[in-house]
């Protein structure tokens, strides 16, 4: 089969690190090839070699037998190569259409021809199987049909090779699925397609051939069809991981969070949390599922006293926490790993001892008086370093200079460290790699084991089977139904996270969207 | 062994950092002073090849106007003095994310304060200038407080607050002056101060004073205050990041009151031993005392730092000490403005620069 793409001996140095050792990878023509790898192994600096957002320091690249210098985006677009970020880059006011001319607006004399850019567009999107409508405006359409327009808007400028970073993060399960059937007809089509992923469920169903990077080289491409689950965790991480979170039957003790009726608005002072109820036991995990953007980010807020609630009732561990400080929330004894780490849970230019102590800073013994103790603050974080197995080459280092799963690890490290009757973790394996997610989930099992009550919010359906003791699925800012894990299955919760209730046959799934 | 190891790499790597921070404030002092060497070649009509004879002129005369004798090095450590107040006030909003353009306007109300409170006879020395400085440090802390407060729990732009309000200080400086029993009737100044209120002086006929000691002492105690202690780890936390300060429980309202009336107060009582040491009576104000505005600019070549603060207010302070020793030489005094504006451009374009590339470094972070 023809080479589309060919990268050879690819290596790019970043000041103290080198994220690509001199990286071989290629990619067939129609086919669908994912590049396997946990987070900072390497996998997206290559692919922003690729498409001209990093120049490398050495090796050679060949589109279609020819050997090419990609300075930028627009050279890489010229020779038909598109990428999807992981993070969306459109504008929310304008329609789909004029989101995919931007740019390269057909034009009639000095008008921009939107009747040809509409038809073209609806063109391009019936070819595919897309179904999106292009005079709809982005703000108004969902998560899953952006991700859509974005692969349009590379399609519309000619690509035939497209880089899609992470696609399925933001996705639910069913969205993941007409994913999966686009990038099929895409390969109908003759069009090469990148995955970039670390979701070895996925890889198994979606792909031709795996690339796998660790530590910025390659261990190994694979055709899909001839391994398995196990030998691509393997190959990722380098050693045999446990993808099944072990744990024993929960033991239920007391009440430690109980809330009643509870509202909140969202930013733009929409009601986003409707009348939720929900008691959390401890010595258990309840997770929360739900499609991003139901409610769940402004709840975990205003549990945790970062958002004003409306009206309601918080009570925990016996103490009325409804409306108050973060600080007093804190106090009763309630620990919480933020969604967002690198704009809550860090400081990012703060030293790791420094992000150590956050929250308890002025606990003793970390400090006395207005004084800190740094020297005890040192050896606090060099504890929670050693014990949490975060790699860094001190307690020194800013913050920012971690790897994402070092720092989620730090946050882990600190929030459990604060002994908390109630720890509140929202998402708290988002971006992470196959090890620590492993290890983040044994400490979160732990945790229950030792009595605590976890609240899991989590995006990723297959984190809260893993883990949930019972699950509860938030929808339009309620919680629509609480059912325990031994009665829930994939496919129960898809029909609730969409809003669908489950006295209907599951067979009526089909209208709910 | 290992332990003198580590010791001796931890030596390196603080020597590092701190080379590595000094290196963009030095760069810019040097591209200063190598574009100002052309003014001077223009005044002094040199041609092209005598550059490095009118190098020689501007350090000689910068030299000898800032520290040539006795004199003029009680001049400029009098204008030292001064700069380092205002200089790590500011240093303290910048730290906290604040930008006090206030300072001016605290200034002068720690001046008047510090009149006021210095003619009150019949005091003991020590007693009597400690009242002085306490008068400062609180009218400046309350000036300084209300446009944080209005910040904090209205939202109200720190700038467009502190801006209004120096004019506003400046007019009810003029009003106490010149309209209340405080000012001495038709000489539009108050009174000079009470012997007892006086700071002492190194000579007699210069305003150089003791309260020099007294700005490094405050510039190394907000050192400690920022770094060593729970006030310093929440001002600065507020400041790089307040959504993560405020999950960590720090109120972000509360510090930046703090920090705002920390700031004032500081340029409160730089005010105060102004008018304690040197000028010994507050005459009415034309404009505002030029000590806030190049405050800014020495926090802003120190990185906001309180203990380089007192580096870079001597360089300022020398800089202005010796404008006159300049003209007097067929210098422009004006070439003294340019050395420090272009300090400033280059020390700016250091925070634009890191700005753009950690943007960028985000950005390539987050598809991770």
């Amino acid at each position: 089969m023809e080479k589309v793409i060919e990268m050879k001996g690819i290596t790019k140095i970043f000041p103290g690190t080198v994220a690509n050792d001199n990286v071989n990878f290629e990619l067939l023509k129609g086919e669908t090839h994912v590049l396997l790898g946990e987070n900072g192994a390497g996998k997206t600096t290559l692919m922003n070699i690729l498409y001209g957002l990093y120049k490398q320091e050495k090796g050679e690249i060949y589109v279609s037998g020819n050997l090419v210098n990609i300075s930028t985006p627009n050279d890489a677009i010229k020779l038909g190569i598109g990428m999807v970020h992981q993070h969306f880059m459109l504008v929310h006011n304008f329609t789909v259409a004029q989101n995919i001319i931007l740019g390269i607006e057909p034009k009639k004399g000095f008008k921009i021809d939107m009747d040809k850019a509409n038809r073209e567009v609806k063109e391009i999107s019936e070819k595919y199987g897309f179904a999106i409508e292009p005079t709809a405006v982005i703000e108004d359409i969902s998560v899953g049909q952006q991700q859509r327009v974005e692969i349009l808007k590379a399609l519309y400028r000619g690509a035939e090779i497209l880089i899609l970073d992470e696609p399925t993060a933001v996705l639910t399960p069913k969205e993941i699925k007409e994913l999966e059937t686009i990038i099929r007809n895409l390969e109908k089509e003759g069009k090469s397609v990148i995955l970039i992923t670390h979701k070895l469920k996925e890889v198994m169903s979606m792909s031709d051939r795996v690339t796998i990077i660790r530590r910025g080289a390659v261990t190994g491409t694979v055709k899909t069809k001839e391994t398995s689950i196990d030998e691509l965790a393997q190959l990722m991480v380098g050693r045999k991981v446990n993808l099944t979170v072990e744990k024993n039957p929960s033991v239920i003790r007391g009440e430690i969070l109980k809330i009643e009726n509870l509202c909140a608005n969202d930013q733009r002072g929409l009601p986003a949390v409707n009348n939720l109820n929900l008691t959390v036991y401890g010595g258990e995990i309840l997770g929360i599922a739900g499609i991003d953007g139901n409610g769940q980010s402004e709840f975990v807020e205003v549990l945790t006293g970062l958002r004003k609630p409306k009206s309601g009732k918080i009570t925990i561990n016996d103490k009325n926490t409804y409306g108050k400080s973060p600080r007093y929330i804190m106090s009763v004894g309630v620990g919480h790993i933020p969604e967002d780490r690198q704009k809550r849970g860090l400081i990012l230019t703060y030293s790791l001892f420094e992000n150590s102590v956050l929250g308890i800073h002025k606990k003793n013994p970390f400090s006395k008086g207005i004084v800190m103790n740094y020297k005890e603050v040192r050896k606090h974080c060099d504890e929670l370093i050693r014990e949490f197995d975060i790699r860094t080459p001190s307690g020194d280092v800013t913050a920012e200079s971690l790897s994402g799963g070092n720092q989620q690890k730090l946050i882990v490290a600190r929030e459990i460290s604060k002994d908390p009757e109630l720890l509140i973790a929202a998402q708290p394996t988002r971006g992470l790699d196959v090890g620590a997610i492993e290890y983040i989930h044994k400490r979160l099992v732990e945790e229950r084991d030792n009595g605590r009550a976890v609240l899991l919010v989590s995006l990723e359906l297959d984190e809260i089977l893993a883990l949930s003791d019972r699950i509860a699925v938030m929808y339009d800012g309620k919680i629509v139904d609480i059912l325990k894990r031994e009665d829930a299955t994939e496919q129960k919760l898809g029909v609730l996270m969409a809003g669908g209730t489950l006295q209907q046959t599951p067979k009526g799934v089909k209208d709910n969207e | 062994m290992s332990k003198l190891e580590e010791k001796n790499n931890e030596f390196i790597n603080i020597a590092r950092n701190t080379l590595k921070t000094l290196a963009f404030p030095l760069f810019s002092i040097v591209i200063s002073i190598f574009v100002a060497v052309f003014f001077v070649m223009w005044a002094k009509g040199y041609s092209i090849f005598q550059y490095f004879s009118a190098l020689g002129d501007l350090f000689g005369l910068i030299f000898k106007g800032g520290f040539g004798n006795t004199r003029v090095t009680f001049v400029t450590l009098s204008e030292v003095t001064p700069l380092i107040f205002t200089g790590v006030a500011n240093a303290v909003a910048f730290k906290c994310g604040l930008f006090n353009i206030g300072v001016a306007g605290q200034f002068i109300l720690g001046m008047v304060a510090a009149a006021i409170v210095g003619t009150v006879p019949g005091l003991n020395p020590i007693i009597h200038t400690i009242l002085m400085i306490l008068a400062g440090f609180i009218a400046g802390g309350i000036w300084g407080a209300i446009p944080g407060y209005l910040k904090a729990k209205v939202g109200t732009h720190e700038v467009i607050n502190t801006i209004m309000m120096n004019y506003i200080s400046m007019a009810l400086a003029n009003f106490i002056i010149l309209r209340t029993a405080f000012g001495v009737a038709g000489k539009s100044s108050t009174p000079d101060i009470q012997k007892s209120a006086q700071l002492h002086r190194f000579v007699t006929g210069s305003g150089a004073n003791i309260s020099i000691f007294l700005a490094i002492v405050v510039a190394i105690f907000i050192f400690w205050l920022l770094w060593k202690t729970i006030v310093g780890y929440e001002i600065r936390a507020v400041g790089i990041n307040p959504h993560a300060a405020e999950y960590g429980g720090i109120n972000i309202a509360k510090n930046i009151i703090l920090a705002m009336a920390l700031s004032g107060a500081i340029a409160g009582v730089g005010g105060a031993t102004h008018v304690a040491g040197v000028l010994h009576n507050v005459k009415d104000f034309m404009s505002l005392p030029s000590y806030g505005f190049d405050g800014i600019a020495v926090a802003l070549l120190a990185k906001s730092n309180p203990i380089g603060c007192i580096a870079s207010a001597l360089l300022f302070g020398t800089l202005n000490s010796s404008s006159r020793t300049l003209q007097l030489n067929g210098i422009p005094k004006e070439i003294v403005y340019l050395i420090q504006a272009i300090i400033i451009i280059f020390v700016a374009t250091d925070y634009i620069v890191k700005y753009f590339s950690e943007k960028k470094k985000k950005g390539a972070f987050t598809n991770e």
